[in-house]
């Protein structure tokens, strides 16, 4: 008797994206489990429990759960969407960065120090306003423009004193003076499905903070930028968000690799919670033994 | 379509059809997040603050 592919999908957090993923599953009769990473534990010694998982789908909320799950899965040999190194490589914008500068691809520019005091100089020399980001965030969560000296003192203080370890990585990034609006695109392996704008008055954009979305034509410049993108950090399922810069054109601002998409998925039409699981499904056959 | 107690402020909270466990929902009197922790029978708890990690 043949056995069925099995399809593990590790959440905390139900989102629509996961209520999409799941009934995706459900309508191409793949057998999954739902994997909660606050209620599963890993023995390092057995991994018999996950093996029988044809691929791992990562959908959770935490970075660090879900960037640790997968490092435990693929070293148990357990195909996962996407990999350990693909999360790590997104997860922090530092290293998203240096990978982008080593493919040579086009970023705002950025700076990086490690104490206020350095992060002071390199600052200057950059020129305000700049924008502070922490290395580890989403949502457009803590970031801050800082646009002269005596609010870039108070911000680097605040963040030595108040923050995490993580915090005292300052990662300073050029402002960009975009028209009102940056661009999210979505790259399944090779291929871009679709993208939008996300347009806001503010200038943090993030449809988590109230940006709205509107369709992007694919052009074949961002078509090809944003498959550079998603093959620097390792390729899966992505999300490649561009900024538009007056002068220097498309920028990448940053790389996702548990990407929301309840706006684009209803504005382009395009079935992206379909388009995962059957990325997901061919990841897990490519393993499957019958 | 059942109903479920909010635990901050006892209003009937209605979980509608198609609600899966560890979805979020709102209570409409008091607006406190409330987690999906069971459908049948329906059971909510005050969903977890928002952590620094989270995201995309």
């Amino acid at each position: 008797m043949q056995r069925r592919l099995k399809i593990g999908v590790l959440c905390s957090r139900i989102r629509v994206e996961e209520k999409w993923i799941f009934s995706s599953l459900e309508k191409r009769g793949i057998d999954f489990d739902r994997l909660d990473d606050r209620t599963i534990g890993f023995d390092l010694d057995n991994s018999a429990q996950w093996k029988q998982y044809d691929a791992v789908l990562e959908r959770s909320i935490s970075y660090t759960s879900g960037l640790y799950a997968l490092r435990i899965l693929n070293a148990f040999g357990v195909p996962t969407v996407n990999t350990a190194a693909v999360a790590e490589a997104c997860g922090d914008k530092l290293t998203t960065s240096t990978l982008l500068m080593k493919a040579n691809l086009p970023q705002p520019r950025n700076v990086v120090a490690f104490t206020p005091e350095s992060a002071l100089q390199a600052l200057e020399q950059m020129g305000y306003p700049v924008v502070v980001k922490p290395v580890v965030g989403s949502w457009g969560r803590l970031l801050a423009k800082i646009n002269d000296r005596d609010a870039a003192e108070a911000i680097f203080e605040h963040k030595a004193t108040l923050g995490s370890m993580q915090h005292q990585v300052f990662y300073i990034q050029e402002y960009i003076e975009k028209p009102g609006r940056d661009i999210r695109a979505v790259v399944i392996g090779e291929r871009v499905l679709t993208a939008m704008y996300r347009t806001s008055p503010h200038w943090i954009t993030n449809t988590a903070r109230g940006g709205e979305g509107e369709l992007c034509p694919v052009t074949p410049e961002i078509e090809d930028l944003c498959l550079k993108a998603a093959q620097a950090v390792g390729g899966g399922v992505l999300a490649i968000d561009l900024i538009e810069h007056p002068q220097r054109g498309f920028l990448i601002n940053e790389v996702n690799h548990t990407m929301e998409f309840h706006t684009l998925q209803p504005i382009s039409g395009v079935d992206i919670a379909g388009e995962i699981v059957d990325y997901t499904a061919n990841v897990a056959s490519r393993e499957f033994i019958q | 379509m059942s109903t479920v107690p909010c635990p901050e402020c006892a209003a009937e909270v209605a979980l509608e059809a198609g609600t899966e466990v560890g979805e979020i929902i709102v209570c409409p009197d008091c607006g406190v997040d409330l987690e999906v922790t069971g459908v049948n029978p329906a059971a909510v708890q005050l969903a977890p603050m928002e952590q620094e990690d989270w995201g995309e």
